[in-house]
C-alpha cells in the first residue's frame, strides 16, 4: 500500500477520529451507547453506509452539476440508509429495535455527508473506499469504547458478560442520559492525553 | 441560469431519484417476508415464554377481545396441546409506565391465574423499572389469580411485592395485566 | 389535557436534547452565546413545526395509501432540505430583518437530526396532525430551553479557570451532563 492510501485509511482512526477529535455524529454516539453491543452495531451500520455512499458518490461525481450536488448526495445516502434499515429489521431485529430512531437518522449524521462532500466528491473510487473504511472504523471504535465504559460502570457487565455479582449495585447513572455526556467527556480527556503522549 | 443547465440538473436529480427508488423497492420486496417472519418470531417467542407447552399455531387462532368499556382491543392467543386449550396469552399494555407506554404479553392458566408475562416494548429506566422483566419480580405472579386476590402492590394494600425504587413500573405492569383480565372476563361473560 | 401532557412531556420529561439525544450538534456547536442560541432555537421551532406538518401530509396522502412507507427516510429528508431552502428564500424576500436574525442558522438546520427525528417519530407514535404539531412545537421549545440554559452556563464558564485537560469540549460535555441530570428530576412527573 502506498503512502497516500495508508494516510487516507488511517486518517479517520486517530488524527481525525470522528468521535473524539471531530465530534461528528454526536446524536447516535450519545444516544445508543447504553451497551457495548449497541455501540458496535451502530458503528458497523454507519461504516457500511459510509463505504457504500463514498463509493457511489465517487463514481457519479463527474455527472452531477455543482448546484444540485448536495440534494443528489442526500438522496444517495438516504437510499443506502434505507437499505441497511430494511436489512437490519429482517435479519437483526433485536439490534434494530435497540437502535430505533437512530437508524434512519444515519442520513443526517454529519460524518457521512461530510465525507461525501470533503472527500468522495474529489477522489477516486479506491481512495474513497479507504477513507470510508477508516472513518467508519474510527466511529465504530469511538462508539464501542463509549458503550464498553458505560456498560461496565452502569450495568456491571461488558458485551452482556457480567463482571460483578448479582448483589452489586452498578452506577446506573452511566446508562442513563447524563452518563452519556460524562463518560464521553472522560474518554475525550483520555484520548487527548494519549495522543499528546 | 440558462435553460441547458436547468435541464441537466433536472435530469440528474430525476435519474438519481428513480434509480434509488428502484433499488429500494427491490430491497423492500426481498426483505418483506423476512421482516414479517422476524416480527412473528419475536412475538411467538414471547408467547411460548408465558404459556404452557403447546402444539398448535397460536397465530392462526388469534382472536380480538375487548375490555368492558369497549375502549381497548387486545390480541388473544390460545395455546393448545392435543386439541385442548391449556393456557392462553393476551397482548396488553399500560400507559402509566415511568417512561410512558409499556407493551407486554401475559400468559394465563385456563382457570384465570397468571402464569407469566414478558415485556415487549417499554421506556422504563434501565436497571430500575426494567427489572420488571426479571424473575425476581415476575416469579411471584406464577399461579396468582387476580380474580381471587388483591391484585395491587403492597404499598396500595395489595399482595404484590413491588420492584424496589420502581413502584410506578410495578403498578403499570399490574394495570396492564388487569386490563387483560378484564377483557378476558368480558369475553367469557359474552360467550 | 392530552395536548398539555404532550407539551409537558416533550419539554421537560423527554427533553429532545438532554434525554433523547437529538440535535446534539447545534446544541454543542452554537451555544457559546445566549443570543445566538436563542436565534437557533427560534429557527428550529419554526422549521420543525412546519416540516412536521408537511411531512405528515405527504406521508398520509402519498406514502401510506400507495404502500411506499419504506421510502419514508428518503422522502422526508428531501422534503425537509427543500423546505429549509424555500423558507430561506422566502424570508430573505419578505423580511430582511428576520433573515438577519435567523438566516445564518437555516442551512445548519437541514442536518439537524432533531428535525428529521421528530418528523419520523410523529409518524411512529401514530399522532394525529394536531397532536403532531403540538409534539413538534413542544420538542422545539424543549430544544430552545435546553440550548439557552446551556449557553447561559457557558457564558459564565468563559470567565472561569478550567483545568487544562478539561478545556473545550470535555467541560462542555460535563456541563451538559449536569444539565441532563437536573432534567432527570422531571421524570415521572406525568404520573
Amino acid at each position: 500500500m502506498n503512502k497516500t492510501s495508508y494516510e487516507n485509511l488511517t486518517r479517520g482512526i486517530i488524527k481525525e477520529n470522528p468521535t473524539f477529535v471531530m465530534l461528528l455524529g454526536m446524536c447516535p454516539t450519545l444516544g445508543v451507547t447504553t451497551s457495548a453491543f449497541n455501540g458496535l452495531g451502530m458503528g458497523l451500520a454507519t461504516l457500511f453506509v459510509l463505504i457504500l455512499s463514498n463509493s457511489a458518490i465517487s463514481l457519479i461525481k463527474n455527472f452531477i452539476p455543482p448546484m444540485v450536488r448536495i440534494p443528489s448526495y442526500i438522496v444517495v445516502i438516504a437510499a443506502f440508509v434505507t437499505v441497511i434499515d430494511l436489512l437490519m429489521s429482517a435479519y437483526l431485529p433485536g439490534l434494530h429495535a435497540a437502535l430505533g430512531i437512530f437508524i434512519p437518522l444515519i442520513v443526517v449524521n454529519c460524518i457521512i455527508l461530510g465525507r461525501a462532500e470533503a472527500f468522495a466528491s474529489k477522489n477516486n473510487l479506491w481512495q474513497s473506499i479507504l477513507d470510508g473504511i477508516g472513518m467508519g472504523i474510527g466511529f465504530t471504535i469511538g462508539l464501542t469504547s463509549l458503550g464498553i465504559v458505560r456498560e461496565i460502570l452502569g450495568n456491571g457487565s461488558v458485551f452482556n458478560y457480567p463482571l460483578v455479582g448479582e448483589d452489586a449495585t452498578p452506577m446506573l447513572l452511566f446508562i442513563m442520559p447524563p452518563g452519556a455526556f460524562l463518560a464521553l467527556a472522560g474518554l475525550i480527556v483520555l484520548f487527548n492525553k494519549l495522543r499528546r503522549a | 441560469m440558462n435553460y441547458k443547465t436547468f435541464l441537466k440538473m433536472l435530469i440528474t436529480l430525476t435519474t438519481i431519484a428513480v434509480l434509488s427508488a428502484f433499488v429500494l423497492s427491490s430491497v423492500y420486496n426481498l426483505t418483506k417476508e423476512p421482516i414479517k417472519k422476524a416480527q412473528e418470531q419475536k412475538q411467538l417467542e414471547a408467547i411460548s415464554e408465558v404459556v404452557t407447552n403447546f402444539d398448535n399455531d397460536p397465530f392462526a387462532e388469534k382472536m380480538i377481545i375487548t375490555t368492558p368499556d369497549k375502549k381497548d382491543k387486545l390480541e388473544f392467543y390460545p395455546a393448545r396441546k392435543d386439541g385442548n386449550i391449556n393456557s392462553f396469552a393476551i397482548k396488553t399494555y399500560s400507559n402509566n409506565g415511568f417512561g410512558g407506554r409499556i407493551d407486554l404479553i401475559v400468559g394465563f392458566y385456563i382457570d384465570g391465574a397468571v402464569k407469566s408475562f414478558k415485556l415487549l416494548k417499554h421506556g422504563e429506566t434501565p436497571g430500575l423499572g426494567s427489572k420488571a422483566d426479571e424473575p425476581k419480580f415476575k416469579n411471584q405472579f406464577d399461579g396468582f389469580n387476580p380474580n381471587r386476590h388483591k391484585f395491587k402492590v403492597k404499598q396500595d394494600g395489595g399482595e404484590i411485592d413491588g420492584i424496589t425504587a420502581a413502584t410506578i413500573t410495578s403498578r403499570a405492569v399490574i394495570d396492564a395485566i388487569q386490563r387483560a383480565v378484564d377483557a378476558y372476563n368480558n369475553f367469557n361473560a359474552g360467550k | 389535557m392530552a395536548y398539555l401532557m404532550i407539551f409537558i412531556t416533550a419539554i421537560f420529561v423527554n427533553n429532545i436534547v438532554l434525554s433523547q439525544f437529538l440535535g446534539i450538534c447545534p446544541f454543542l456547536g452554537v451555544s457559546k452565546k445566549i443570543s445566538t442560541a436563542a436565534g437557533m432555537g427560534f429557527a428550529v421551532m419554526f422549521v420543525m413545526t412546519l416540516s412536521t406538518i408537511v411531512t405528515f401530509l405527504i406521508y398520509y396522502t402519498f406514502l401510506q395509501p400507495y404502500n411506499l412507507t419504506f421510502m419514508i427516510t428518503v422522502t422526508f429528508i428531501l422534503v425537509i432540505a427543500a423546505l429549509v431552502q424555500m423558507v430561506e428564500i422566502i424570508i430573505k424576500k419578505v423580511s430582511p430583518a428576520l433573515y438577519q436574525a435567523l438566516g445564518i442558522f437555516l442551512p445548519l438546520i437541514t442536518t439537524n437530526c432533531a428535525v428529521l427525528g421528530i418528523a419520523i417519530l410523529t409518524i411512529q407514535k401514530n399522532y394525529t396532525l394536531l397532536a403532531g404539531v403540538c409534539y413538534a412545537l413542544a420538542s422545539a421549545m424543549g430544544f430552545t430551553l435546553a440550548i439557552v440554559i446551556f449557553a447561559g452556563i457557558r457564558e459564565r464558564l468563559a470567565y472561569t479557570k478550567i483545568p487544562v485537560a478539561l478545556q473545550g469540549t470535555p467541560i462542555a460535555l460535563i456541563t451538559a451532563g449536569l444539565l441532563s441530570m437536573a432534567f432527570m428530576g422531571f421524570a415521572g412527573i406525568s404520573n
